[in-house]
């Protein structure tokens, strides 16, 4: 019965949760920029809102555009219930090889992708291009920061390597740091943030994840909102628990789970706090330099791995 | 022994009915119809003979061989088929089928244009040598029937011969392959020097006569030699002029099995006939894996040709296969054939895979050339309202290549990738590095491939239309829609039983006589794939019932969800513009950002043609062509032409076009000769 329970949270805590921490993002952003911001609870009202609206779809759309929010939205939601939150007693998901879960992304970028591209606006055409160089050009820095973390924990499962990593020595922390490092960059790339993308602009010269959904309205456009908050909260996660998996519980104890939580909680809270710093102090990259900092993802995930082995 | 009889005879059938549906075709030249439905019916029949005996060889291992002593020294009529020859022609007959029925609908285009009975002939006799081809086992007879392969699919090149480019294509092709041949021969004459025989088992027998320095010429003879064939970088430059030249189901044979012929020679000599590789030869073949697959998809990318950019897909595949085909020989170099055979089973394991996706993906571009009339892709657009099932298939063929789950290209790049990773975890410093050099780039193919099919089937299928014919398709011919949805269920079956299929493959590794041991470093069943040592665990079953699951509650939340919201028709928010077919993202456009983030290798080149009106300042016209510079053709092709050409240069010298010189010359030769003989 407990177990059935826990499994529920583990499904259901991306989804639910993810709105929440863009919302805190955004608060934190407002913060710097000497404005009271909306609510934290902004982007639930959002979603809500847009649920309940009609909806205008092109006449050029085929059923790529109005299928990829479903594929899109379910990717996150069993990528969401396949990696370690608050537990690691779910090593037997057959769904958590870090390689199947870099390509059910890739699977839900080239929907998406195929979604921009639908219904012919110029818009959305750049966008997917974009999208996909840069997409493209982070799947070396991802796999190879995981792959870094797979050979310190002897496994590709990403609750074992969870489990592993929070038992080593601070001596051996070196190459993780700067596997982490190379995960962040890659981090900011997939979930469109700063430098490479900015979540808040409709501006053509720039946008990439926003001018793929341009189109998109209603539900549909809802569906792919919370996907992508979903995917934030999905790497949040990932960088939180793998590369500093300090707290997370192994036992299945109702009060080690709490304790859990809050320790998730409070790292989500300290990445969030990084990104919305981030998002503050620095500017958009310019495309073209773009790959450079991806090659430097890829260049430390391979140093960080020739330190393990 | 049952068994075997059964696998000898249907093979021996298979063989006949392909040679009566050549000569039967060409019967039937004066009758179009006749013709083709009589050589692609045989070529059907004969196809489902020699997927019967392979699979029998498979199943119940009832391997075979035969021989029939020719009057001729040294040439012998002789068949081996083990498992690995089995696999390969199962591979041949399985995408021989679908293309004969493909073929029935598609070759209906050329009636009263060009000789269905040709067609039937030369595509009747290519499939025939191909399945010779994987099953000779003496050298003479193997270079006839490879040469028959070769000269077949030559003229399948050249069919369209009102073209003028097909026919250079053709040449071009024709050269390459002979040169190919040329270095095959001298590979195998090496053998015979060194263990006097041409049969394959007596060359293994005696294989221990070799002298080292004749093992490494072989290696490299062989090498390039079958390379040519697989189309490895850089000898590579006929493949994607040739393959889509070819009528598309041909095209379909040609990438997706005939470079495999290639693979299959390189795993027969270099992993059966000749054992104990040195190390160097496996970094070699990994190293050229690494460099056909990222070169491959970059080219691939900068392609508009809906059919070369799949012939440079063949090429980036090829060397995908080639990666775990290299890791394979290191592996087993060092003595650790657990992981040899792990890494052989991916190279063998997406030999099979990107047989189907290929062969479906050029079947797909047949379908919209046969609607269109043209392989640019930026006259397409739009086309999947159009062609809906067209699309579909063509998509599932696009997420397969792209290596995206559950398809089957998804399982053998996980496996790749595994063996490439075990190779990085278990091998000493100096091996490692190249091993990680090459997962690197197998992750950078990936992503690319799948950004270069974002980009074909978005600029072929979404979208509005560019042009007046993709206005005017319609969905095609029932059996060209028979023929891409097999393959299209083959692609997710493959891919969801791959436990199963994996299975398979092992007992063909275990096939040859080196990788005949018990131990293996994973154990695979129908819902799973595990290793043995816990690294990594994959149940691609669960991928897919888990996606389908997912999505078809989300789905139905949802409508439950919103059912009272309407949904409107609108347009595409123009700008207050008036949109057109013109103002959408095209191929080039699309690729442009990863070609000039890649300029260091692509090296593109832009010309900028303006006509001015009389007073020269104003333009009439501007034309702008972008293309990009080989580097192939600057730093290896360039330099040997410039060398034949200056060595030419100095033989030009003697040559004064004066007889009377030639006179002296043949005197001074027979005062030579003379001098010789008395001497």
């Amino acid at each position: 019965m407990w177990f059935i329970i826990i499994c529920i949270i583990q499904i259901m805590l991306i989804p639910v949760a993810s709105p929440l921490f863009i919302g805190i993002v955004r608060k934190i952003k407002a913060v710097f920029q000497n404005r009271v911001g909306a609510s934290i609870f902004q982007p639930y009202k959002d979603l809500r809102k847009l649920f309940d609206k009609d909806e205008i779809i092109s006449a050029d759309a085929s059923w790529i555009f109005k299928f990829a929010p479903y594929v899109i939205f379910s990717i996150t939601i069993i990528i969401g219930a396949s990696i370690p939150i608050f537990s690691t007693v779910f090593k037997d998901n057959p769904l958590s090889d870090f390689l199947t879960l870099v390509y059910l992304i890739a699977l839900s970028t080239f929907f998406i992708a195929l979604a921009g591209l639908d219904v012919g606006s110029a818009f959305g055409g750049f966008g997917s291009s974009r999208e996909m160089t840069i997409a493209a050009l982070t799947e070396g820095g991802l796999i190879f920061s995981l792959l870094a973390l797979a050979f310190e924990a002897h496994s590709s499962n990403l609750f074992i390597i969870s489990d592993a990593i929070s038992s080593i020595s601070l001596i051996s922390f070196i190459p993780i740091l700067l596997a982490f490092l190379a995960f962040l960059i890659a981090m900011l790339s997939e979930t469109a943030r700063y430098p490479f993308d900015n979540p808040a602009t409709h501006l053509e010269l720039t946008m990439i994840h926003e001018a793929m959904i341009l189109e998109y309205s209603g539900k549909r456009l809802a569906l792919i909102e919370w996907a992508a908050a979903n995917k934030f909260l999905i790497f949040l996660t990932l960088g939180a628990n793998l590369f500093f998996p300090w707290g997370i519980d192994t036992t299945m104890g109702f009060i080690s789970i709490v304790i859990a939580m809050f320790i998730f909680l409070l790292k989500i809270l300290i990445l969030c706090l990084f990104v919305a710093v981030l998002e503050s102090s620095i500017s958009k990259f310019r495309f073209f330099r773009l790959p450079d900092l991806l090659f430097i993802s890829f260049i430390l995930s391979i140093i960080a791995i020739s330190l393990i082995l | 022994m049952f068994y075997a009889n059964i696998s000898l005879n249907c093979f021996f059938i298979s063989l006949l009915l392909f040679a009566v549906g050549a000569f039967g075709s060409l019967t039937f030249n004066r009758n179009d119809r006749l013709s083709n439905l009589f050589g692609n019916s045989l070529a059907i029949i004969a196809s489902i003979f020699g997927i019967i005996s392979s699979l029998s060889v498979l199943i119940f291992d009832s391997a075979f061989s035969y021989s029939i002593n020719s009057s001729l020294p040294l040439l012998s009529l002789s068949f081996n088929i083990d498992r690995l020859s089995a696999f390969f022609i199962f591979i041949v007959s399985l995408i021989a089928l679908v293309s004969s029925v493909y073929g029935i609908g598609y070759a209906k285009h050329y009636y009263k244009q060009y000789s269905l009975g040709a067609l039937g002939f030369f595509y009747n006799i290519f499939i025939l040598g191909m399945m010779l081809v994987v099953s000779s086992s003496n050298a003479m007879f193997f270079l006839i029937v490879w040469e028959t392969m070769s000269l077949t699919s030559y003229f399948l090149v050249v069919f369209e011969n009102r073209e003028k480019n097909n026919i250079k294509a053709g040449s071009l092709y024709f050269i390459m392959t002979h040169i190919g041949t040329a270095f095959i021969m001298l590979a195998f004459f090496l053998l015979y020097q060194y263990t006097g025989s041409f049969d394959f088992g007596i060359i293994k027998n005696n294989i221990g006569n070799l002298p080292l320095f004749a093992k490494d010429a072989i290696f490299f003879l062989a090498l390039i030699g079958f390379g040519t064939k697989a189309g490895i970088i850089p000898f590579h430059i006929w493949l994607p002029k040739a393959h889509p030249a070819a009528p598309s189901h041909v095209s379909a044979l040609m990438s997706g099995v005939m470079i495999k012929t290639g693979i299959y020679m390189m795993i027969r000599i270099f992993m059966d006939i000749m054992p104990d590789a040195p190390i160097w030869w496996g970094v070699v073949v990994l190293i050229i894996g690494c460099v056909s697959s990222v070169l491959g998809v970059l080219y691939a990318l900068t392609e508009h040709d809906i059919k070369k950019l799949l012939a440079y897909h063949s090429i980036e595949n090829i060397g995908i296969i080639l990666l775990g085909f290299g890791a394979s020989l290191i592996f087993w170099s060092l003595d650790m054939k657990p992981l040899a055979i792990t890494a052989l089973i991916a190279a063998l394991f997406h030999t099979l895979n990107h047989a189907v996706f290929k062969a479906l993906l050029f079947l797909g571009a047949g379908s919209v050339i046969s609607q269109t009339h043209t392989r640019n892709i930026e006259n397409y657009g739009g086309l999947i309202k159009y062609m809906p099932q067209t699309a579909f298939f063509f998509l599932i063929g696009a997420m397969a290549i792209s290596a995206l789950p559950p398809f089957n290209g998804f399982f053998s790049e996980w496996m790749t990738f595994q063996s490439l990773f075990t190779g990085i975890r278990t091998l000493n410093t100096g091996v490692q590095w190249v091993f990680i050099f090459a997962a690197g780039s197998l992750a950078l193919t990936g992503g690319l491939a799948a950004a270069c099919f974002v980009k074909a089937f978005g600029a072929t299928f979404l979208a509005r239309p560019r042009s007046k014919e993709a206005k005017h398709a319609k969905e095609s011919g029932i059996s060209l829609r028979i023929g891409m949805a097999t393959l299209a269920i083959l692609c997710l079956i493959i891919g969801v039983f791959s436990g199963f299929i994996v299975k398979i493959i092992l007992d063909v590794v275990h096939g040859l006589s080196i990788f005949n041991i018990s131990n293996i470093p994973f154990s695979s069943n129908l819902c799973s794939f595990r290793f043995t040592d816990d690294f990594a665990f994959i149940s691609v079953p669960f991928i897919f019932i888990s996606l389908v699951l997912i999505v078809t509650l989300t789905f139905f939340a949802i409508h439950l969800l919103t059912k009272n919201r309407k949904v409107t028709i609108g347009r595409t928010w123009d700008c207050g513009s008036d949109l057109n077919g013109r103002m959408e993202i095209t191929a080039t456009g699309f690729s442009k950002s990863i070609i000039r983030i890649f300029q260091g290798i692509l090296r593109p080149t832009k010309q900028n043609l303006i006509e001015y009106h009389g007073s020269g300042y104003f333009q009439k016209t501007n034309t702008v062509k972008m293309g990009i510079k080989d580097v192939y053709h600057t730093f290896f092709y360039y330099p040997i032409q410039e060398f034949f050409l200056k060595i030419s240069g100095y033989i030009k010298k003697i040559q004064s076009g004066n007889t009377n010189v030639y006179v002296l010359y043949i005197f001074l030769i027979l005062v030579a000769l003379l001098l010789l003989i008395v001497i």
